[in-house]
């Protein structure tokens, strides 16, 4: 490796804008190691066809994976970025740079609307792999975007969540970010729409203390890592082995936190059943005829 | 035993000195009522030096003090009548958190503070002022419950965050925390938060979602601790002064960001070298904030709150 495969190579591939071929055929499941075709992950959706391993699904699959076709990703608000002047070994906004580049999105949550198996909803989807789907304020935005999105369509809003917390680099900034997306989940609640919440692997810190634990529904991915404080915190704190399983979807399952642990090839229909029975009543009343006047009979005198 | 932090060590030694000079019996050589007057004087001075120019770091560990006044101690300052509350009627009474109703200059309130306590044996009981879930379920309790009797609501935070444990993760620490701030955002009454030493992230927010937040001068309040954003960014717990400098943690930076709506001064040398005017002076705040509060209905109030955090962090923002 030397400044020319480094640095000119990739220049010269994106003033291509040809698409590398995937370096890696073959990936390997971090749970049971077995070796899986990189074209059979992708239809599996990145589960591990040997011992069901959830493997982390990118924002873009995942809108995929959940929407029907048709689905438009809308453009989020622009937030002012770095309010700190934020630097620590380098610089919040190279940081964000060097995330923008290699992930192509502008942060770590994409809003999408459409409907899931025909139930108009906005989604909105934390990408792990943006700063690990921490939340400052364009995430905040992004989610009180989608909930004004769904208050507008009378659309349901499904939030995807997987974020190591409140991005630091903004502070206290950041930590804002909690009563805002829980005045998102507000305006939808008000509106009478439900709101779902989809934990996947992991969801922790002030993703999960603010919106994500506030949902009608909570669904999570078999595995995924939910919590509060991070498993190496807590270890540190209470000088115990944490118990198998800790944090767990399986075991916010057991303790009342989640209501349902559903497989990624079960999501979309899971959804859409959930959209389907809670809409009824609204769907009833909207398809009611408007109520006909009948003249009630003279009665007779006696 | 005082306790005096590293970078008040010239002061606590001229102190020392004054002390001394106090024990002496009387002579006729020298005048050492003289003396101290002129010690008292340097001390004054070096305190102001000291204090005018405090780095973040410096703030955290001020925030921290052992004799800083604590919650208990506002509530006992400045609340009449007091009537403590306990338990989140699920589980447990939880003692991070205090809560109780009682007389702010007259009129009824609602109280909610993170107590840390003040000797081992007190801290242990409020668990160093971390909460689990059912200190923010009877804060939520109390919440709602001021919400119907329409009584105003001050908090005082001081805590270094929620309790990370194992058991606090089992009963659901981020659902208590997100119902919280919940409940803030819904209690149509109006609700003045005060950050007295440590507001620690999620678990200062959940009492701190208020329509006016005050800070003392020397408290700090930071979405991580700066060792924890040290251990995180710079790999090395050690870094926590550059972290503290980074984080924008103190009372000035936040009102700066738009992020707290007033300062409330401390005395000269810190809110733990004199408590009672601390307590007097955040009394003043406070009574200030409602005044400015009073006279909007439950509606009114909500709708000003929400609006405010929205407003948060978007001056600059693209139309």
């Amino acid at each position: 490796m030397n400044w020319l495969t480094n640095f000119v190579r990739p220049k010269i591939r994106t003033l291509l804008g040809q698409k590398p071929v995937p370096d890696n055929l073959w990936h390997t499941c971090p749970s049971c190691q077995q070796m899986i075709f990189h074209e059979d992950l992708k239809k599996s959706l990145r589960v591990c066809g040997q011992c069901g391993h959830h493997m982390r699904l990118p924002a873009r699959e995942r809108l995929a994976s959940v929407l029907d076709e048709g689905y438009a990703v809308i453009e989020l608000p622009k937030v002012p970025t770095d309010p700190l002047h934020f630097r620590d070994q380098k610089r919040y906004t190279d940081r964000l740079k060097a995330a923008r580049s290699e992930t192509g999105l502008e942060d770590a949550v994409l809003v999408a609307h459409g409907t899931i198996g025909g139930q108009k909803a906005v989604v909105a989807v934390f990408a792990f792999e943006f700063m690990g789907g921490s939340m400052g304020a364009a995430v905040g935005e992004a989610i009180l975007a989608a909930a004004r999105l769904a208050v507008l369509q009378e659309a349901a809003l499904v939030v995807f969540t997987a974020s190591g917390g409140a991005r630091m680099q903004e502070g206290a900034v950041s930590l804002m970010q909690m009563p805002r997306t829980v005045i998102a989940v507000r305006m939808v609640k008000e509106a009478g729409l439900p709101y779902l919440v989809v934990l996947t692997d992991p969801t922790t810190g002030g993703v999960t203390a603010s919106f994500a634990m506030l949902g009608d529904i909570h669904l999570a991915e078999p595995g995924a890592m939910i919590g509060f404080a991070g498993a190496r915190v807590i270890e540190q704190t209470v000088r115990e082995k944490l118990p198998d399983g800790f944090q767990r979807a399986e075991y916010l399952h057991e303790h009342g936190m989640v209501d349902l642990v559903v497989r990624r090839g079960e999501m979309k229909a899971t959804l859409a059943r959930v959209l389907l029975l809670l809409g009824d009543a609204r769907r009833l009343e909207a398809e009611r005829p408007a109520a006909e006047v009948i003249a009630i009979p003279a009665v007779p005198a006696p | 035993m005082r306790h005096f932090l590293d970078f008040e060590k010239p002061i606590a030694e001229l102190e020392g000195k004054i002390e001394e000079l106090r024990r002496l019996p009387d002579s006729p050589e020298v005048d050492i009522a003289d003396e101290i007057a002129r010690l008292g004087e340097k001390v004054e001075k070096l305190l102001a030096s000291t204090y005018a120019k405090l780095t973040p770091w410096q703030k955290t560990q001020v925030a921290r003090h052992p004799a800083r006044p604590h919650a208990r101690h506002f509530v006992e300052g400045l609340i009449e009548d007091f009537v403590p509350l306990a338990g989140d009627r699920g589980f447990a009474d939880d003692r991070a958190v205090l809560a109780g109703l009682g007389r702010f200059r007259g009129r009824a309130v609602a109280v909610l503070g993170t107590e840390k306590g003040d000797d081992t044996e007190s801290r242990v009981a409020h668990n160093f002022g971390m909460s689990r879930p059912e200190g923010y379920r009877k804060a939520r309790r109390i919440i709602e419950l001021a919400g119907r009797f329409r009584l105003p609501i001050l908090t005082f935070v001081d805590t270094p965050g929620a309790y990370p444990g194992i058991d606090a993760e089992a009963r659901g620490q981020a659902e208590a925390i997100a119902r919280s701030i919940e409940a803030c955002l819904a209690a149509p009454v109006p609700i003045v938060a005060t950050i007295i030493g440590e507001g620690g992230s999620g678990g200062a927010i959940a009492l701190a979602t208020a329509d006016r937040v005050l800070m003392l001068e020397h408290a700090i309040y930071s979405v991580i601790s700066p060792e924890g954003c040290a251990s995180i960014l710079w790999r090395d717990a050690a870094q926590a002064e550059a972290a503290a400098e980074a984080l924008k943690l103190t009372a000035a930076d936040l009102e700066r960001l738009g992020l707290i709506d007033a300062v409330v001064a401390e005395p000269l040398g810190g809110a733990h070298r004199d408590p009672a005017a601390t307590i007097a002076a955040t009394g003043e705040a406070i009574a200030a904030a409602l005044a400015a509060l009073s006279g909007r209905d439950g509606a009114a109030l909500v709708a000003m709150r929400q609006e405010k955090f929205l407003e948060m962090g978007r001056q600059g923002m693209a139309a």
